[in-house]
């Protein structure tokens, strides 16, 4: 068999985003992922829906369908009811997946339908040109909120722990290696996989990740999740995350005896949780990374039985009579 | 005591009774003996919008009329023979439908002061001479049953109290001398495990047969022979919900596409989910959706997966459906939507039937996007209908919206089964690796490639946007837009090569033609039927096919002086008729969320002849 190569999984469709949008980081580091998962391209699909991220499913060379706002995981949840033979890979934003399709969303986790939801926050609505999206933070000035947002903003990742999510986790546009190690992890994953990927949106939202982006404050604010590990972050791990009495996660010197330990395999979600609600804003020290990936079955791609019964046989069930 | 046996050519007989009364129970039961009796018949159920109403009130009354014949018949009747009254209530919602000189079998332990009350009534009608006129059998039936099974140990007073309705459908039973091996044997069948019921139904049954026998209260007893002109062939029971589920299966075999629908619990096409649910052996696949929106979007999801993809709904549903409906059409991928009407706008009556949504499905979509729309016209054609609605879908890779109705989707008719081998093929026709491919490029139909996911070679990308004629990548250009307009309307429009003429059948000389769509074939038929029986000329022709309308149907309007469109709307096809044809169309309407009446119809045709 032949090696397969990034060339392999790029369309000849002309990529249309705006100069430095942090899709295209995001376009390559799948691009380039691709050909190491063994998945020839036309096993793959990527289902999009609308905003800016619709259009990569254009813009790679597998199957794709790029559908309507919201609505992507109700039609990769058809496709994988229909098929399970495929890598399914939904591509969705903020607006699209935790607004307008935020009950497609729910369902698709709370069913474990097997595909990856890639989604793109930049806490803004892009294709329509900057109006507060459900992740735009408090006070945040747009075209539709000219005084300043006044509704709270999803936390995501707390959004889909909540709906039982079997694989979430966090990721940045900026960061290639990263973004790889858990775009693989969740391409691995058997159920729904969720991840979030900070994406810098440089037209209407332009550096709102920057404490995580930039080389100078992102050592500060990047608490890096790593399975079996203490949590702990810092320049020298001089800080780390420990359990209040409460319960309650909270930032404290990483020398402490007592920091929590982090365990994605964990089926009780608690924990995920309270990483999670660590922080509500990247400006504060923000988890990144795999927050939980446990087993649980597979939801609708039980294949259904092949026709076991005779159609003539299926007409004539129950009582039937002849007329001469 | 000497009976007297009269013959009937048709007879039609309601049971109502309070909703936890069975009802429903015992209409079925009166059927299955009058299916194996071999009259011709049709069932009509109907039943409250609350599941538990207040006991005893008009709102609980759950009612199910059959119409059975020694002769071919065309629907569940209109005016009822024979009323069962199981409550004072029963008695208040129904008496109205009765036909003048009927017969009311009543339930008189359920006439107390307080069910009379709750019925609103001041006086009790069996004592007060509001009745004159029609035939009354007052029967202590609660009492009687108890009477029947106090001896049985199995038997608690519980089980005794819920067999009443066993006991009417005994004296009815009797009453048109239907086999009761096919009663008992249901009862033994669906008790196996329970004594108690067992027992109570067998005995309050044959106690009822046994008091229609003996007791002088009922003097006479009718016989309608079966019917003897009726085509041959083997014949079961379908409701139209059942008919639907056959016909897709069917569809979902001849083609080799495994079956996936995705539904939203909504009434009344919940029932089409409830069946198909239960035919994994057919390789069926459902899935309860979150909603209707994410139903269509599962079904369009796996039809891009090669699968035969279905979702159901009613009325509201379709409204939500349509935005996924629209991409369906710009993706060009077989889509099979069902519409089980009921009774708009918004929750409208959702226990009564209407056809009021032929116009949403015609044209209830933002922007040009047209695709054919069928409709189903009798319980057992909905297989036809809905194989033939399959059919469409994969051979022009296009959304199709099948259109039926609460009447159809409840109501029961012998059915022929047709061999499963002379059903038309269905070719899904994929695209293969190794031919030449471009994603919109089109077959001499006008339809475009189903490329399925996991074909080497063919990966291409699909979407909302507007497609480059041919190719199928994105276009904003004026021009490709126009052209593509056209192509997708002109695909839909060839369509009408593939629809057969339009079966008119004409007296000679007749110069009024009565056109139906949908549930109202059989009152059309009918209705035509009395008029020709006194001796008037007249055509009747019915659409399955709305969109497109059969090619010849313009030069069939143009044939007749007058043309009468009935319809359980306000004239949609009527309008549609008009503006399409520019012939003086003339409408009958009934928006009472029933069906329409012969009787009814045949007044209109009469006042016209």
């Amino acid at each position: 068999m032949t090696t397969l190569t990034k060339q392999d999984f790029s369309s000849d469709q002309e990529t249309r985003w705006c100069p430095g949008c942090g899709d295209y980081a995001v376009l390559a580091a799948v691009q380039g992922l691709m050909p190491d998962l063994g998945i020839p391209p036309h096993r793959v699909v990527f289902v999009s829906g609308i905003g800016c991220a619709g259009r990569f499913a254009y813009y790679m060379d597998t199957y794709g369908m790029h559908g309507i706002h919201g609505r992507a995981p109700a039609l990769a949840t058809g496709l994988a009811a229909a098929r399970d033979d495929l890598s399914i890979w939904i591509i969705t934003g903020d607006g699209d997946a935790l607004s307008i399709g935020g009950n497609h969303l729910i369902h698709a986790l709370r069913r474990n339908v097997p595909v990856k939801i890639l989604m793109f926050n930049n806490q803004i609505y892009g294709l329509t040109k900057g109006q507060a999206s459900p992740t735009s933070e408090v006070g945040m000035v747009t075209k539709s909120t000219p005084f300043g947002a006044h509704d709270e903003p999803f936390n995501p990742l707390a959004l889909v722990l909540g709906a039982g999510a079997t694989f979430a986790a966090r990721t940045i546009d900026r960061d290639r290696v990263h973004m790889t190690a858990v775009l693989r992890a969740a391409a691995e994953h058997r159920g729904a996989a969720f991840v979030e990927i900070y994406q810098n949106c440089p037209v209407f939202n332009d550096g709102a990740f920057a404490p995580l982006t930039d080389k100078e404050q992102a050592v500060f604010n990047r608490i890096p999740l790593e399975h079996g590990e203490p949590v702990r972050f810092g320049r020298d791990g001089e800080h780390g995350v420990v359990r209040t009495p409460d319960g309650r996660l909270v930032v404290a010197a990483g020398d402490d005896p007592s920091l929590v330990v982090h365990d994605a395999h964990r089926d009780d979600p608690a924990q995920a949780f309270a990483l999670a609600r660590l922080a509500d804003s990247p400006s504060d020290p923000t988890p990144i990374g795999i927050f939980r990936a446990v087993d649980r079955p597979v939801g609708i791609a039980e294949a259904g039985a092949k026709q076991a019964v005779d159609l003539d046989h299926l007409l004539h069930a129950g009582d039937t009579w002849t007329v001469a | 005591m000497s009976v007297q046996v009269k013959e009937r050519r048709r007879v039609i007989v309601r049971f109502a009774g309070d909703s936890g009364d069975g009802m429903q129970l015992a209409g079925s039961r009166f059927m299955d003996a009058t299916a194996e009796h071999g009259n011709d018949f049709a069932t009509l159920p109907s039943f409250p919008a609350e599941i538990r109403a207040p006991a005893g009130t008009l709102a609980g009354v759950s009612a199910f009329q059959i119409h059975f014949a020694a002769q071919d018949i065309l629907t569940p009747g209109d005016e009822p023979d024979v009323l069962v009254a199981m409550n004072p209530a029963a008695l208040r919602s129904e008496l109205g439908a009765l036909a003048r000189r009927g017969t009311v079998i009543v339930n008189e332990d359920a006439f107390t002061k307080r069910n009379l009350q709750k019925a609103g009534y001041d006086a009790n009608p069996l004592e007060d001479g509001s009745l004159d006129g029609l035939h009354v059998i007052r029967i202590p039936m609660t009492s009687l049953t108890a009477r029947a099974t106090e001896a049985m140990e199995q038997v608690s007073t519980r089980d005794a109290g819920r067999a009443k309705n066993l006991f009417a459908l005994g004296v009815v039973s009797w009453l048109y001398d239907r086999p009761t091996e096919p009663t008992e044997r249901w009862i033994r069948a669906k008790f196996v495990d329970k004594p108690g019921p067992l027992e109570a139904n067998l005995a309050a049954f044959r106690a009822g047969w046994n008091f229609g026998e003996t007791s002088e209260l009922v003097d006479v007893q009718y016989r309608v022979d079966p019917a003897t002109d009726v085509p041959a062939g083997t014949y079961r029971n379908v409701n139209g919900t059942t008919a639907t589920a056959l016909g897709l299966i069917a569809a979902s075999v001849r083609s080799g596409l495994p079956l996936v629908l995705a539904s939203y619990p909504i009434t009344p096409a919940s029932e089409l989910l409830h069946v198909l649910a239960r035919h994994r052996d057919m390789g069926v696949r459902t899935i309860q959706a979150e909603d209707e929106i994410a139903a269509a979007g599962m079904a369009l999801g796996a039809a891009f997966g090669g699968a035969l993809g279905v979702t159901a709904t009613s009325g509201p549903g379709l409204d939500l459906k349509t935005e996924t409906i629209g991409l369906a059409v710009a993706l060009e991928l077989p889509l099979v939507v069902i519409d089980v009407q009921r009774a708009g706008p918004s929750t409208g009556m959702p226990t009564k039937t209407e056809q009021s949504d032929l116009l949403a499905a015609i044209h209830g979509r933002h922007g040009e996007s047209p695709l054919p729309v069928i409709a189903a016209s009798t319980p057992g054609q909905c297989f036809e209908a809905a194989y033939e609605a399959a059919r469409i879908a994969v051979a022009y890779r296009t959304p199709v919206i099948l259109l039926s109705d609460l009447f159809l989707a409840n109501s029961s008719e012998p059915w022929r089964i047709p061999e499963a081998g002379a059903l038309p093929p269905i070719d899904p026709a994929f695209a293969q690796p190794g031919e030449p491919f471009s994603p919109y490029a089109r077959d001499e139909k006008g339809a475009r490639p189903w490329a399925i996911p996991g074909t080497p070679g063919l990966a291409h990308r699909i979407g909302g946007l507007e497609k480059e004629d041919v190719t199928g990548d994105i276009s904003y250009d004026g021009a490709n837009h126009a052209r593509m307009t056209r192509i997708r309307a002109a695909k839909v429009a060839g369509l009408a090569a593939d629809v057969p003429p339009l079966a008119v059948d004409a007296d000679p000389g007749a110069e009024l033609l009565v056109l139906g769509w949908g549930s109202s074939r059989g009152a059309i038929r009918a209705a035509a039927r009395r008029v020709r029986a006194n001796g008037h000329a007249v055509a009747v022709a019915h659409l399955h096919h709305l969109q497109p309308l059969p090619s010849d149907l313009g030069e069939v309007l143009h044939r007749y002086d007058r043309v009468l469109v009935p319809e359980m709307n306000s004239g949609q096809l009527a309008n549609l008729l008009r503006a399409k044809y520019l012939v003086d169309v003339e409408s009958y309407s009934a928006i009472e969320g029933r069906p329409l009446y012969a009787a009814e119809l045949e007044r209109e045709l009469e006042a016209r002849l």
